[in-house]
């Protein structure tokens, strides 16, 4: 259970980076938003087949999680945490789609590895992007700026009190399995059923106390809207930002620019 | 008009199960007061305390902030006057920093930023928790998070205050700084406790709960002397009104 502990330890740490000041800090959380979301559509839109053409957009990330001092090694692990999900998700690719379409020197891929790679690399870019996103943002900024491009109230807060009962879901879950464990002297336990009504119990908790903590949020006066502590301002340097990279995005997603670069360097 | 003024009359309350948690309540707390409410564990105070700020709102009798009946349009304006701090701390806090937390109220309630940051550090240094501003909530001690919990409610500087057991899991120092804090505040406070030595130190009326009624609604003194009365009700006298166990000198 320690690890349990560990990993939502973690996760609060991700929100923590998005205390750090530096420039990218500093930026209007919409403009970061913005950016993101045209990064993700732009990599998303791209055909099953796409691999070079991907690879530029590796700069945003990268260039985010240096500006902005981020701990990449950790960054990197949430990702791993994350990835047996992509790598389940294409894993039947190579067999469905055998005929072959790249050819590497001796070594030729089939459409299906090649489509297996290209979802590989998609989950890493759109990943990263959107934890470098809440690193330097936070998720509750994230969420304020989401209410501020348009997206419902009721929608962006449901979003953050699922990222927050999250925290709460896992806390109580801890405390039951320690609660447990103290009692069954680390034994096993008694099985299936045993468990069994340790989850229902912890989902009847879970839904307690996200009621009361929605009490407490309506005593101190909540009345649907989010707040930021620091008003947004959206300055010039954002707007420097927002447009910088929307053009890049589309200069990558439109030129394939590994491929133009190797016919500039090898015409013909 | 005057938000000072708690009224409660012919209060009841069952919870959807079938408990009858409150029956025919009734109490009337004018401006400055500072009332303890005792009784046993589930004898009903946080229910009552509960209707307080329309968190329950009453299912039969009333209750009145003020001149301001608790109803759910006036939901709005009796939060801003009534100031809640829950039995669990854990309930209380919920945003990613503590600043934040404290700063949630104010931003609801639509102050400009300078105000909110002056709220935010004037009850953060009035609860002695000024270093823990940048902390995430859910990884304080149980101590700090409830000392984080009044800052939150007194940041929103009500006109009443409500608590819900705020001595649990303080140190003594903490524990101090806690009375000195329910002592400065001037308006009216409405505190649910078992700690029996605090109410001696803060709460010049006591009412006594038994089993979802009233049974003693007196000035603190005069309740604690009523030993039979404790008993019924599951109480006991304050340490410091009984006895010295070692020189057998009478207590207060
Ligand atoms: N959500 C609920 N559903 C059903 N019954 C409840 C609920 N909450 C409380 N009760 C019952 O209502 C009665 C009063 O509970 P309440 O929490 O008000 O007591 P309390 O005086 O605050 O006790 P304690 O000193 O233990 O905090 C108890 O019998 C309790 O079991
Ligand atoms: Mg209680």
């Amino acid at each position: 259970m320690a690890d349990l502990s560990a990993t939502l330890f973690d996760l609060g740490r991700l929100d923590r980076l998005a205390d750090g000041d530096t420039p990218v800090h500093r930026l209007d959380p919409r403009a970061k938003l913005l950016a993101t979301l045209l990064f993700l559509v732009c990599v998303v839109s791209f055909d099953r087949y796409a691999v070079a053409g991907l690879l530029p957009f590796l700069l945003f990330p990268v260039t985010i999680i240096a500006l902005a001092e981020l701990p990449a090694g950790y960054l990197l692990k949430k990702m791993l945490l994350v990835a047996p999900l992509a790598v389940l998700v294409g894993i039947a690719n190579p067999w469905f789609d055998p005929a072959p379409l790249l050819r590497i020197g001796p070594l030729t891929l089939s459409g299906g590895w090649v489509s297996y790679v290209s979802i590989l690399l998609r989950f890493a870019l759109t990943v990263t992007a959107a934890l470098a996103l809440i690193a330097t943002t936070g998720f509750h900024g994230v969420c304020v700026a989401l209410r501020r491009i348009g997206v419902p109230a009721p929608m962006t807060v449901q979003l953050l009190l699922a990222y927050r009962y999250l925290f709460v879901l896992v806390s109580e879950g801890v405390r039951m399995v320690r609660a447990r464990s103290l009692r069954s002297f680390h034994r096993r336990g008694e099985g299936l059923a045993a468990y069994g009504s340790l989850i229902g119990h912890l989902l009847l908790r879970t839904v307690e106390r996200a009621q009361r903590i929605h009490r407490a949020m309506l005593a101190r006066g909540f009345s649907g809207e989010l707040h930021s502590v620091t008003p947004l301002r959206f300055r010039r340097q954002d707007t420097i930002f927002l447009l910088g990279w929307s053009a890049a995005f589309l200069f990558f997603r439109l030129v394939n620019v590994p491929q133009w670069l190797g016919r500039l360097v090898a015409p013909g | 008009m005057s938000h000072h003024l708690v009224e409660l009359a012919d209060l009841s309350y069952a919870y959807p199960d079938g408990t009858e948690a409150l029956r025919a309540v009734s109490f009337r707390i004018t401006h400055g007061e500072s009332v303890a409410l005792v009784g046993a564990n589930g004898a009903g105070k946080s229910t009552l305390l509960m209707h307080l700020n329309g968190v329950l709102l009453p299912q039969s009798g009333a209750v009145r902030i003020g001149e301001v009946p608790v109803t759910r349009a006036t939901l709005p304006e009796i939060r801003r006057s009534v100031g809640m701090v829950f039995q669990d701390a854990d309930d209380q806090l919920f945003m990613p920093t503590v600043y934040e937390d404290v700063a949630f109220g104010p931003l609801n309630l639509g102050l400009p930023p300078a105000e909110v940051e002056r709220r935010v550090s004037d009850a953060l240094a009035r609860v002695g928790a000024e270093g823990l501003r940048a902390r995430p909530p859910h990884h304080l001690s149980g101590g700090e998070k409830r000392n984080v919990a009044i800052a939150t409610v007194l940041a929103m500087r009500p006109d009443v205050l409500v608590m819900d057991e705020p001595g649990t899991s303080l140190d003594p120092l903490a524990r101090k700084r806690l009375i000195s804090l329910l002592n400065s505040f001037e308006h009216t406070k409405i505190i649910a406790t078992h700690d029996l030595d605090l109410v001696l130190d803060v709460c010049q009326r006591t009412i006594v709960m038994h089993e979802g009624t009233i049974t003693a609604d007196g000035p603190t003194l005069e309740v604690f002397r009523d030993e039979a009365l404790l008993a019924r009700s599951h109480l006991e006298k304050p340490l410091r009104m009984q006895a010295c166990p070692i020189c057998q000198r009478p207590g207060l």
